[in-house]
């Protein structure tokens, strides 16, 4: 790879072994994708935190780069952690997981690391201007910031996307070039779109279609911020997708390709069959990725004077929970017994084995659910949810 | 017999060979505490990577799996070199960050039915 001369110093240890090393890190990869050069990043988004994933030489691996002197060069934020950082014990978390997780976050906070906790880091003002080169993981992030915000990243790892924040670079492939940004395939959806579970479905319509394919979609006439971050989690999770465009929709330019697939409204409704099992729900879940000030909002007035009788949490970033305080939202939902679960979410909490059955909105969080967790899975709209919550 | 590939971490070492037919999945489908692979189905379930010459196609899943990697060296259960196909990221910086020599870009079918392998990363060789 050509380097510059400071890159060059970075390689060889002048900034300080923690550089060194990343920078190490960052080279290999350059070397095996093909990037010519490295180029410079605004904003890291990093993924590995929770102590549930990351165990003890995670742990131990974030506590020597930031013994070693690593300090993020820019605006960095986390993905969520295992637990609410603060009301952890409420939800049932052990005193044990609770302080090796509370070590995570010690060490990535010696970093400089901004330590808000989630997956929707452009809610909470890591939130880069259109055509920014990048470094975030978070694969529903990844998706949502290259095609709904225009930004340019690849789909980075927790390890990769440190060593961007230490050194502030990235290696200059795949999806930061605009040749690698075309669509490849064109998908035509003659199918109702209205609420998140079809988006939700939608994801995992065309990711079992297509694969990691760049899709361009036709077809949908409307999306709000909470409709694509859903599907972005989606396509993401079901395809692999960092990257997708739908017509006047989406802001990035691409070519309109000749292949042409179509998704039916029967193969939503297929998709939305294979997401739901029949069984007893014991827990259920939004806020997956976290919870928009609207969705907050929502929720505020369909559990307004409501009681519900199963285990209820909404997961967001806790920014957007401090709105909810100073506007009695918080009040009304707590009053409800719904239980917000800040900093952390369904995907990365350690679960398994607490609940049997989970109900939600979000087509990744049944991946999560049923892959990680063993749950059984209920997937429905938030009207449907609050029905199902409030029933005896 | 030499065959040569591209360097992702170095090192020297000769050891017992573990070949996989199927990719590996480091987090959740290796136990950290024993090496032992855990994947339901996969053609190696059951047997240990801990102090072989781990040679597989690539590696897959949850970009964790460089932790899982270097939790193993931690916990003296790491194959003693990894030999690739083709690697990702998850495996190229597992192998970086745990310091396990490692080499990619192998014809790694020839080496199905090896019990021994050399292997020199510093020059992304590997002798039989």
């Amino acid at each position: 790879m050509d380097l510059t001369n400071y890159e060059k110093e970075m390689l060889e240890g002048k900034h300080g072994i923690a550089v060194k090393k990343a920078m190490y890190i960052l080279v290999a990869l350059g070397n095996i994708f093909g990037a010519k050069k490295m180029v410079e990043v605004s904003s890291v988004q990093i993924a590995g935190v929770s102590y549930d994933n990351l165990g003890e030489a995670g742990l131990d691996y974030l506590s020597s780069i930031a013994e070693e002197g690593g300090k993020a060069r820019v605006l960095t934020t986390l993905n969520p952690a295992g637990m609410d950082l603060e009301n952890w014990k409420n939800l049932g978390i052990s005193k044990e997981f609770a302080e090796k997780q509370k070590r995570v976050i010690e060490a990535f906070q010696k970093m400089g690391v901004i330590t808000t906790c989630t997956c929707t880091p452009y809610f909470i003002g890591n939130n880069p201007h259109y055509g920014e080169h990048v470094a975030w993981s978070e694969s529903s992030a990844v998706a949502y910031g290259n095609s709904v915000l225009g930004l340019k990243t690849n789909r980075e790892g927790g390890p990769s996307a440190l060593a961007s924040a230490l050194t502030g670079r990235t290696p200059l492939y795949g999806l930061h070039l605009d040749e690698n940004r075309n669509a490849k395939i064109t998908i035509k959806v003659n199918a109702e779109m209205n609420e998140i579970t079809d988006f939700g479905a939608l994801g995992y319509a065309i990711g079992k279609k297509i694969g990691k394919e760049i899709p361009l979609i036709k077809g949908i006439e409307k999306a709000g911020v909470e409709e694509l971050k859903s599907f972005s989690a989606s396509i993401a999770t079901y395809g692999g997708q960092g990257l997708y465009h739908i017509e006047e929709i989406t802001p990035n330019k691409t070519n309109e390709p000749k292949e042409v697939k179509e998704i039916s409204q029967q193969e939503i409704d297929e998709a939305k069959k294979f997401l739901n099992d029949d069984s007893e729900v014991d827990l259920i879940s939004v806020g997956c990725p976290h919870c928009s000030l609207k969705e907050i909002q929502e929720l505020a007035e369909l559990l307004k004077g409501k009681k519900v009788k199963k285990e209820f949490w909404i997961c967001v970033a806790r920014p957007i929970k401090s709105i909810a305080d100073s506007m009695g939202y918080t009040k009304i939902i707590e009053e409800s017994g719904a239980k917000f679960a800040c900093d952390t979410c369904m995907a990365v909490a350690p679960l398994k084995g607490r609940f049997k059955c989970l109900a939600t909105n979000s087509a990744k969080a049944i991946f999560y659910g049923r892959g990680k967790n063993q749950f059984k899975t209920i997937f429905k709209p938030l009207n449907e949810l609050i029905e199902l919550a409030v029933r005896e | 017999m030499n065959l040569t590939g591209r360097k992702i971490f170095e090192g020297k070492i000769k050891g017992e060979v573990l070949y996989s037919t199927e990719p590996i999945s480091f987090y959740g489908g290796v136990n950290p505490e024993n090496g032992n692979i855990i994947e339901k189905n996969h053609p190696l379930e059951g047997k240990s990577i801990s102090g072989k010459i781990l040679v597989f196609p690539y590696g897959k899943g949850s970009t964790v799996g460089s932790y899982t990697i270097y939790q193993l060296k931690k916990n003296n259960k790491a194959p003693k070199a990894m030999i690739m196909k083709e690697t990702e990221a998850i495996v190229a910086v597992g192998a970086i960050i745990s310091e396990i020599p490692c080499i990619d870009k192998i014809e790694i079918e020839k080496l199905k039915d090896l019990k021994e392998l050399e292997v020199n990363a510093n020059e992304a060789e590997i002798k039989f």
